[in-house]
């Protein structure tokens, strides 16, 4: 038995499925958030390995990319929520619907 | 049985189930708790997967400081339980794990119609070789300059709007 890369994929596969119901089910938006992240990373484990597997630097480049918008989609989503938590006293995504008509 | 193998399960049946445990916890706290050993064990997979650098970088800037920012955000505003809602709307959960599965149905037809082991076999040296700082240092600065300085100027601008929308009250 060897460790083939369709073993990461599925595992990949999984994480992000996680993350897509957590993100259907779930109401708080600093959860909501989270399971963003935990899309975001199912990805990177899906470069990483076509990355080692194909033996090119380049899908590791992506990832270090990956994880810059993060950090910065992390820093902006973070201080939004923070500006409705002062305006509407909830990060219930129910209760925020100012947007919607 | 070699490591790899037994370093696979490990990390991957970690990474498993501290993410089904992160979407089913009440408490934010603990969910983003089980969102950092998600983190560290996914660096342990990159660390199987012979990548280094990002192993080292996802632990320093995804379970270092992304994770510390969500927890000092989660504690800043105490949200309320969701306990309520969980139990009251279960045709919303329904609908969201049906989506979910065929989601998950459609990534495994692909995964398993295409075959990728079928072309790529790994090759060790060339997978070390791609996993060094070195390598990936030396694409980033002679073909990637120009994403790098983009990247530079995406981190100053996320600062700047942090900070105005922290700043004060919006009307």
């Amino acid at each position: 038995m060897t460790i083939t890369i369709e073993y990461y994929l599925i595992l990949s596969a999984f994480m992000f499925i996680v993350g897509v119901a957590g993100v259907l089910t779930r109401r708080n938006a600093i959860i909501v958030f989270m399971c963003i992240e935990l899309m975001l990373n199912s990805a990177n484990l899906t470069l990483v390995a076509f990355s080692s597997y194909l033996g090119s630097s380049v899908g590791q480049l992506f990832v270090f990319f990956v994880m810059t918008v993060a950090a910065a989609e992390a820093a902006v989503g973070l201080a939004i929520i923070i500006a409705i938590f002062r305006n509407k006293l909830t990060v219930n995504i129910d209760d925020i619907n100012i947007l919607k008509w | 049985m070699n490591l790899e193998i037994i370093f696979f399960i490990v990390f991957g049946s970690v990474a498993a189930i501290s993410s089904v445990l992160m979407i089913t916890r009440n408490n934010a706290v603990i969910a983003a708790l089980y969102l950092i050993l998600n983190f560290a064990s996914l660096a342990g997979l990159y660390l199987t997967l012979n990548a280094q650098f990002i192993a080292v970088a996802q632990v320093i800037v995804y379970a270092g400081a992304i994770m510390v920012l969500f927890l000092f955000v989660i504690m800043l505003l105490r949200p309320e339980n969701e306990k309520k809602f969980l139990e009251a709307n279960s045709k919303v959960k329904v609908f969201a794990f049906v989506i979910a599965g065929f989601v998950f149905l459609q990534l495994m037809y692909i995964i398993f119609f295409s075959r990728p082991s079928n072309i790529i076999a790994k090759n060790l040296n060339a997978s070390v070789e791609a996993g060094t700082i070195e390598s990936i240092g030396y694409i980033l600065f002679k073909d990637y300059v120009l994403p790098f300085e983009a990247a530079g100027f995406l981190l100053l601008a996320a600062t700047i709007g942090a900070l105005i929308l922290g700043k004060k009250k919006i009307n």
